[in-house]
């Protein structure tokens, strides 16, 4: 196949199903219940808590009724509105960086702009939680302690240790790192319990505890999905819905309900035989994220080769681990809340910096034909060793991989002729694999 | 590297009543200026079947180590002497110079002696780092050193006395040896005199700069992290000596804090450039070093001692979440301990915790009304003319505000 043009419009005809757009619709609406739960909450002087993806603590959270704000995906919906930049300047001009992350900027830039976001208001938080799963997390809540005076709870986690690193349970390192968990989960309940006033509730929290259990047996059964051929669901497009549900609903009776119609939708796709991509070519592993501030294009530039993104890391780590198959003990809450946070942190994280073995299981277990390594100049996280990442796989486990670079929110940074052409040559490599494969 | 006679007589550590403070230094930067580690492979000679364990910016409890018997080595980066040639492919575009130059130092084969290396969580280039460095060099044991994040929590002090065993441990194999209390407590007696000698060396910058010049300063400092210590407490006790001596006059100079030197290091042009146009009278290069304010309990768990004094008796960083330590505070306090009139807040390029602190530095000092110069430098700069200009600006309007 020659290289497409952008994004060509091919005529697919697909057999009319009774449940598209089911997902689409749900997502669209919790989203804006959402939005509306933190709007009312600052109208009515309710406190607000501000977290992140990785480590969102909403277990806790939750049984305080705070709503919970996410400023990286608050961020990243700046982009997708195609604002980001705006913010972004407001908050280079008061100081930051062109070289630090860009999610931190769009969401200063917010502040700095009175709260005004293009899908609501962004309130004040009356407490953040930053985990040290990113450590830009810390800096961040720190910007908003000047900001506003409110109370930075650094949750530690001691991840990935290195070379030769298991998590063992029963050892004493994973003892250790236990109980220094287990108490920080006393210490931010009791902070919680003074930001709002109100007491904990253990049975309520076994309640969530229970609901998050399903959550991640849901999940991995929607990942699952994209084992199949063609795919379902793009991980990259539609994958990014999924992630802000299981987030921003994690603990709450709505979330699960929403993957189950994800899961429903998927499934009627695969009976149909429906894929993401109409006529699946390629199935692609994202590592990294993707670029929102330009995310249809980017989509488009994968789709156009009929690629379809069966799996991708992003779906891992900004899961709260979720994909690891969280099983708390409801008999032993707090202990095992702890012993679930260090396990899967230790997993995510040591994917995420150690990640071979995970990504030669993915592309085994999901059939994927190429790595996409994306690295983005916001974000250290995710991007910092992909270059190592990618050689590593090549040479030990002959896996292909692609390594591009833009941003996540900063269009200036998006530069889509050059990646094109790196995309496009990708692409021509594997069909070369394939046919060589096929003669073999 | 070529040792001259003057290297080999520094390091004997005899104090010798003819040297002058320019000829300690002047040795001493020879050495921290070889990327090659020259004093590590002497050790080596010293210590046939020695191990040697590297450790990243910024701090990492080197008496683990030291009671071991094995020899710490502080990797701080490297300037242009130090070409990045494979370190490149391996690492996204965007990062910090340091975590390229420590890549390239073993990938180049130019330090080729390291058996154990060790990353502290301060950021995530560091982590990821340490990840690339294990599929990279697998005869080198690559670890991260967990320290808390979460400093004030009551919690933090046994979980990082666990995890202080746990490093030990893996030491230990790396040695083949067993580490006992006692080894420990005498390797915390040397460390504490590093300590005190480094802090007396500060005192000086403090008190009378124009008796020791920034650039003197951090040669002297810097080298702590490329020699056994004992060596170097040598070194700072004939430095001490001889900067008694001096009786310099002071010039109408204006005093500034130096903040951003956590982590990548200003190239030595560069601190000679600031250092022209003012004293640089504290700053937080290699803060690692200095990291613990007072002497290290010697008696009781040496482990918990350790953990106790990295959490509550240390400085401050922009990769530390204190809540006891509001960073800006500390640094106005740091600037009055001084007698400073002003601040330079500087980061590395691409240095996310150190840009994201300068913009809440820089926002107290304006409202407080401490004039300051914010800038970025890279350790591979090597060239420095508009910072002369900045800086030499900055100065003279300072001392005509202050006249
Ligand atoms: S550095 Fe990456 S993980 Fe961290 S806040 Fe920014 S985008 Fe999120
Ligand atoms: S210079 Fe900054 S970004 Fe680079 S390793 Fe050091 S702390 Fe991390």
């Amino acid at each position: 196949m020659t290289s497409p043009t952008k994004h060509e419009r091919r005529i697919v005809i697909r057999p009319p199903l009774s449940l598209a757009g089911t997902t689409r619709d749900e997502n669209r609406t919790l989203i804006r219940d959402w939005w509306a739960d933190l709007n009312s909450a600052e109208d009515e002087g309710r406190p607000v808590a501000n977290v992140f993806v990785m480590g969102s603590m909403a277990e806790i959270l939750r049984n305080f009724d705070m709503p919970i704000a996410f400023p990286e995906m608050t961020s990243l919906q700046t982009a997708v509105r195609g604002r980001s930049l705006e913010y972004i300047t407001t908050a280079e001009d008061a100081g930051y960086s062109p070289d630090i992350c860009g999610y931190v900027k769009a969401d200063v830039g917010v502040h700095l702009q009175g709260g005004d976001h293009p899908m609501g208001h962004l309130p004040k938080p009356s407490l953040v939680v930053a985990t040290n799963l990113c450590n830009t997390y810390i800096k961040w809540g720190e910007i908003w302690e000047r900001m506003y005076e409110c109370p930075v709870f650094v949750f530690d986690i001691p991840g990935w240790r290195g070379s030769g690193f298991e998590t063992k349970r029963g050892s004493g390192t994973f003892r250790d790192d236990v109980r220094y968990v287990e108490a920080q989960i006393h210490e931010l309940i009791a902070l919680s319990e003074e930001v709002t006033g109100k007491r904990f509730d253990i049975d309520r929290f076994r309640e969530t505890l229970s609901s998050v259990n399903e959550l991640s047996r849901l999940f991995q059964e929607v990942l699952e999905l994209n084992q199949h051929r063609p795919a379902p669901f793009n991980a990259l497009t539609e994958g990014i819905n999924l992630m802000g549900i299981v987030n921003a609903y994690r603990g709450s009776p709505k979330g699960t309900h929403f993957l189950e119609t994800a899961k429903a939708e998927f499934e009627e796709r695969i009976a149909n035989g429906v894929g993401a991509v109409p006529d699946e070519r390629f199935r692609l592993l994202l590592v990294g994220t993707a670029c929102y501030s330009n995310f249809r294009d980017f989509a488009g530039l994968f789709e156009d080769w009929q690629g379809v993104f069966a799996h991708s890391d992003y779906m891992s780590f900004a899961g709260g681990a979720l994909d690891r198959g969280i099983v708390y003990d409801l008999d032993r809450p707090i202990e095992s809340m702890a012993e679930q946070m260090v396990l899967s942190t230790q997993e995510a994280m040591g994917g995420m910096f150690w990640g071979q073995d995970w990504l030669t299981e993915v592309v085994r277990e999901w059939d994927v034909d190429g790595i996409v390594f994306h690295g983005v100049k916001s974000c250290r996280t995710v991007s910092t060793g992909l270059p190592d990442e990618r050689e590593w796989l090549l040479r030990h486990r002959d896996i292909p991989g692609l390594f591009i670079q833009s941003d996540l929110v900063d269009p200036r940074l998006w530069s889509e002729a050059q990646l094109k052409n790196r995309i496009d040559a990708f692409f021509e490599s594997l069909e070369s694999r394939r046919a060589a494969g096929a003669r073999r | 590297m070529i040792l001259t006679d003057r290297t080999v007589s520094l390091t004997t550590g005899s104090i010798m009543t003819a040297e002058t403070v320019e000829s300690i230094v002047d040795e001493t930067r020879t050495i921290i200026e070889d990327p090659s580690y020259p004093m590590a492979r002497r050790w080596l000679e010293e210590h046939p079947g020695g191990k040697v364990l590297g450790h990243f910016q910024v701090y990492f409890p080197e008496e683990l180590a030291h009671a071991a018997g094995v020899l710490p080595i502080k990797v701080a980066g490297f300037d242009t002497a130090l070409p990045i040639r494979k370190a490149d492919a391996h690492l996204a575009a965007f990062v910090c110079s340091i975590a390229r130059s420590a890549l390239e130092l073993v990938m180049s084969g130019t330090f080729d002696l390291l058996d154990m290396f060790v990353f502290p969580p301060i950021c995530d280039v560091a982590r990821h780092s340490c990840a690339v460095w294990a599929r990279n060099f697998e005869d080198v044991d690559c670890q991260i050193i967990y320290l808390p994040h979460n400093a004030a929590s009551p919690a933090a002090v046994p979980y990082l006395t666990g995890e202080y065993r746990r490093i030990l441990r893996e030491i230990e194999e790396v040695a083949s040896t067993r580490v006992s209390d006692e080894a420990l407590r005498r390797s915390i007696e040397v460390f504490n005199e590093n300590r005190r000698l480094l802090r007396e060396l500060y005192r000086i910058k403090r008190e009378t700069p124009w008796n020791l010049s920034a650039v003197e300063a951090y040669i002297l400092t810097r080298a702590a992290g490329v020699m056994d210590r004992e060596r170097h407490n040598d070194i700072l006790r004939r430095a001490l000596a001889a900067i008694e001596q001096r009786d310099a006059k002071p010039q109408d100079r204006i005093k500034v804090v130096f903040s951003g030197g956590f982590c990548e290091q200003p190239p030595l042009d560069l601190i000679s450039v600031l250092q022209d146009a003012c004293y640089i009278v504290d700053d937080d290069f290699m803060v690692g070093l200095r990291w613990i304010l007072e002497d290290v309990a010697a008696d009781g768990d040496p482990l918990e001692a350790l953990a106790d004094a990295y959490l509550n008796r240390s400085d401050y960083s922009p990769v530390q979440h204190d809540p006891r330590k509001p960073k800006e505070d500390m640094l106005l306090r740091k600037i009055e301990a001084a007698g400073a009139e002003a601040a330079i807040i500087a980061a590395a390029k691409m240095c996310e915790p150190g840009l994201e602190e300068q913009v809440g530095y820089s926002q107290r000092l304006y409202d407080k009304g401490i004039p300051h110069l914010v800038m970025e430098f890279e350790e591979k700069s090597n060239t420095f003319e508009q910072t002369r200009m900045e800086v030499e600006t900055f100065a003279e309007s300072l001392l005509f505000e202050f006249a």
